[in-house]
């Protein structure tokens, strides 16, 4: 059996690298939304985006949200469990308001007297709204899966020294933190 | 949940590689329940039944519903009250109105290029080829495995009680444009059964991104000890290139659907703009319905190749196997699949020559594609080199991978004709490019996957399928599928476009006529015949000849060094090493040598 186990060339561990592909795979689909956004962007009938002060307050919470993860993960190192888990519950009280945020900052268009969908409005807040709502569900997965670990950590039964959970959620969670920045950019700058 | 968390404790004491948790299955094997075993299943080899038995029911309702059409089209002046009884309103007075055709033919698309082709193909031979022969106990992750089988079913569920409800389903072709698709106003088809379509769509994406994810990880990730990239067969190369495929193209189309859904559900303008529909001046504007044939196609052409790869593969191994000559040009096959791979993503604007593209980007296109000829003959050649005074032995397996060959080389032609976007502009939309993508993509795919059942049907049930009806199967198939296509190429040729249900009073086209009662007749015999072999299936899985040996066909690959009927785990001690590369067939006068094999002293080096 010690022979099987030498055999196994893992450079990367297997979950590690599937995470790697989806994350490929994510960001073909986001692609494939800006790519749309561009195209529709160069034809007739398009209104320039005007974005809430309140999306550049989410986008701090969301980078801070990172900050917090990698402390978690580096706590976890440490094998200092008690600050692994208030840094993951903090990651996910901050996801969470990078959640609400976002919902409260679409309901502030309403004030502006700006449509995002139905009669009279424009797909470049269509675009927006899709676009933002995809990305926010990614983030919602990313708490649960938060919320799934940090249970975790706080059952007694079992007890797990294995990081490759832990820094698998790391890597999601800093993914779509970055895929945030690309689009609130790619927003600014596309209006 | 339970069992992957159960998996995270176990590696983190051990601190073993992921392999110990499918020793420890294998330990369990034993214990079972019906449930583990049957249902909910985390065994590479179940999943993959799984998968094929479902792909055979729907390739039994697609298959069934293009005979029904075929019935409207060969025989138009005629009515079958049968259709009344069974299909209602759809079908009065015996005849299928225009709205039940065009859910007919919808539903055939789809069924056939996703549910069958796709799921039925690549789901059912990568999840039982890749750790088989590769050397792995199971995927790398056997809960996401079974998850994308169960995603499968629900897109199954979800696409075929839509074909129950009161407007029908999708109506649309299945591209479903917009905005056809987008306007429920706009045809039955376009209502309900649209947004299940979707919502299907969405599980059956979900699934192939779960499973291709899987494929991708394990091929790289799980090889056994001495299995180089190089040293893998053909099978697993061509499902690697798949699952890449896959896993890129697949959410771009779901971006696409998830903007349809919007524009269907929330009265957005992303593919709408200025439509009136029965008299109603629409509020949109603005929209642009190209965008969604970008969108579609950038997914819809490699989706063909996710189609044939496998097929590529799974023929490249049968037909070494079976000329007992090791397969010729190993790396040019891999390149070639590597060239095609590539190509997939070039080439999608060529679906969209007449929707007013710039000609001059349609040069491109043509160019790209035109250059898919190559990697296309490089495999035709090798092909026919490996058959090359090979000791052919002509086993059903064998027989449909030279079909294969053939419909390939006849289909692959006509793409020629069909890749020119100024001959494009007459044959677009007419029963050429039927005949064409039936033929290269339909058919010759089915060919791979019945080469491939045949072939591995004695690992999967430890029996063998009956050889006189699969002889029957084959003869009939390729003779069938000649005589339902070949024809309809000159129909095309002539102008006859798709998606009509009656020919009869359209003086241009009615000479056609008989052509198409030739057609309806060959394909209604074909299509009793693809129930022989369903037949055929069941009955051998529990009545055919056993297995007696491990390795009936004297193959080399690893699948064939497991035990008869193998338990989860698949190799009941230690994985064996791998020494050589899988096609050392004939050498140094030997008929074949296995890849566990060590090499010998003074043997050439391969």
């Amino acid at each position: 059996m010690a022979n099987v186990m030498s055999v196994q060339r893992n450079k990367i561990h297997p979950h590690k690298f599937t995470l790697w592909v989806g994350i490929g795979s994510i960001i073909m689909m986001f692609a494939g939304l800006t790519s749309a956004y561009i195209v529709k962007r160069s034809q007739a009938n398009w209104t320039m985006l005007e974005i809430p002060g309140i999306f550049w307050a989410s986008t701090i919470t969301i980078l801070l949200s990172s900050l917090t993860m990698y402390l978690s993960v580096k706590a976890f190192r440490e094998r200092n469990m008690n600050r692994y888990r208030s840094m993951l519950s903090l990651t996910a009280i901050l996801g969470l308001a990078f959640l609400v945020m976002q919902v409260i900052g679409f309901l502030q268009y309403k004030s502006m007297d700006i449509r995002l969908v139905g009669a009279g409005s424009n797909a470049s807040y269509s675009f927006l709204l899709a676009i933002a709502s995809l990305h926010a569900a990614h983030v919602f997965g990313g708490v649960i899966a938060l919320v799934i670990i940090a249970r975790k950590a706080l059952s007694s039964r079992k007890r797990s020294y294995s990081s490759v959970p832990v820094e698998v959620v790391a890597t999601y969670w800093h993914f779509v933190d970055i895929l945030w920045i690309y689009l609130i950019l790619f927003f600014s700058w596309m209006k | 949940m339970s069992s992957e968390s159960i998996h995270h404790g176990q590696q983190g004491v051990a601190a073993a590689s992921s392999h110990d948790l499918h020793e420890e299955h294998h330990h369990h094997h034993g214990e079972e329940s019906f449930i583990s075993k049957y249902v909910f299943s985390q065994d590479h080899k179940m999943i993959a039944k799984q998968f094929l038995i479902t792909g055979m029911i729907w390739a039994i309702i697609g298959g069934l519903f293009s005979v029904i059409f075929r019935l409207q089209l060969g025989y138009p002046e005629m009515t079958f009250p049968f259709l009344e009884d069974i299909f209602g309103k759809w079908a009065v007075g015996g005849r299928i109105s225009n709205e039940f055709y065009y859910a007919l033919v919808t539903m055939h698309g789809t069924i056939l290029v996703f549910f069958v082709l796709t799921a039925g193909l690549s789901g059912t031979f990568a999840n039982f080829l890749i750790p088989l022969q590769i050397g792995a106990r199971d995927m790398a992750s056997p809960f996401l495995n079974m998850l994308s089988y169960w995603f499968f079913f629900l897109a199954s569920v979800i696409m075929f009680s839509s074909l129950f409800i009161q407007t029908g389903p999708a109506a649309g072709g299945w591209t479903i444009y917009p905005p056809l698709s987008a306007l429920g106003q706009a045809s039955e088809g376009s209502k309900l059964g649209m947004d299940f379509w979707l919502v299907s769509m969405a599980m059956f994406i979900v699934s192939s991104l779960l499973g291709g994810l899987n494929y991708i990880s394990t091929i790289l990730n799980m090889r056994t000890k001495g299995m180089t990239m190089t040293r893998m067969p053909l099978t697993i190369w061509a499902i690697f290139f798949t699952a890449v495929l896959g896993v890129l193209s697949f959410p771009v189309l779901l971006s696409g659907a998830i903007l349809l859904l919007f524009d269907r559900n929330l009265g957005t303008s992303f593919y709408l703009s200025e439509i009136v529909v029965k008299g109603e001046i629409l509020p949109n504007e603005g929209g642009s319905a190209i965008l969604f044939q970008h969108l579609f196609w950038f997914l819809g052409h490699p989706e063909v190749y996710i189609i044939l790869m496998p097929a590529l593969g799974m023929v490249s191994e049968v037909m070494s196997v079976n000329s007992r000559k090791p397969i010729f040009g190993y790396l040019a096959m891999v390149g070639s699949l590597f060239a095609i791979a590539i190509l997939a993503f070039l080439v999608w604007a060529h679906h969209m020559f007449v929707t007013g593209l710039n000609p001059f980007l349609g040069a491109f296109f043509v160019l790209l594609t035109l250059l898919i000829a190559v990697p296309s003959a490089i495999k035709v050649f090798n092909w026919l080199t490996t058959l090359w005074r090979g000791n052919l032995r002509f086993t059903p397996a064998m027989l449909f991978a030279i079909g294969f060959v053939s419909l390939f080389i006849s289909g692959g032609l006509t793409g020629i004709f069909l890749g020119n976007s100024t001959l494009d502009i007459h044959l677009h939309d007419t029963y050429f490019v039927v005949a064409h993508f039936h033929i290269v993509m339909g058919v010759a795919s089915f060919f791979g996957m019945f080469a491939g059942v045949y072939h591995w049907f004695p690992k999967m049930y430890g029996r063998y399928m009956n050889n006189t009806m699969a002889y029957i199967h084959f003869w009939v198939t390729l003779v069938g599928a000649y005589l339902i296509f070949w024809p309809m190429h000159y129909a095309g040729l002539a102008g006859m476009p798709r998606r009509y249900t009656d020919y009869s009073n359209w003086h241009s086209f009615n000479m056609f006529a008989d052509m198409n009662r030739f057609i309806s007749t060959v394909a209604m015999i074909v299509f009793a015949v693809q129930l022989l072999f369903v037949f055929n299936f069941f009955y051998s899985i529990w009545k055919g000849r056993k297995v007696t040996t491990k390795n009936p066909w004297g193959s080399n690959t690893l699948e064939w060094t497991t035990p008869i009927r193998p338990g989860h785990g698949n190799w009941p001690g230690e994985i064996p090493e791998v020494h050589r590369w899988p096609y050392d067939y004939g050498k140094d006068g030997r008929d074949y040598i296995s890849q566990i094999e060590p090499i010998g002293e003074g043997e050439s080096h391969h």
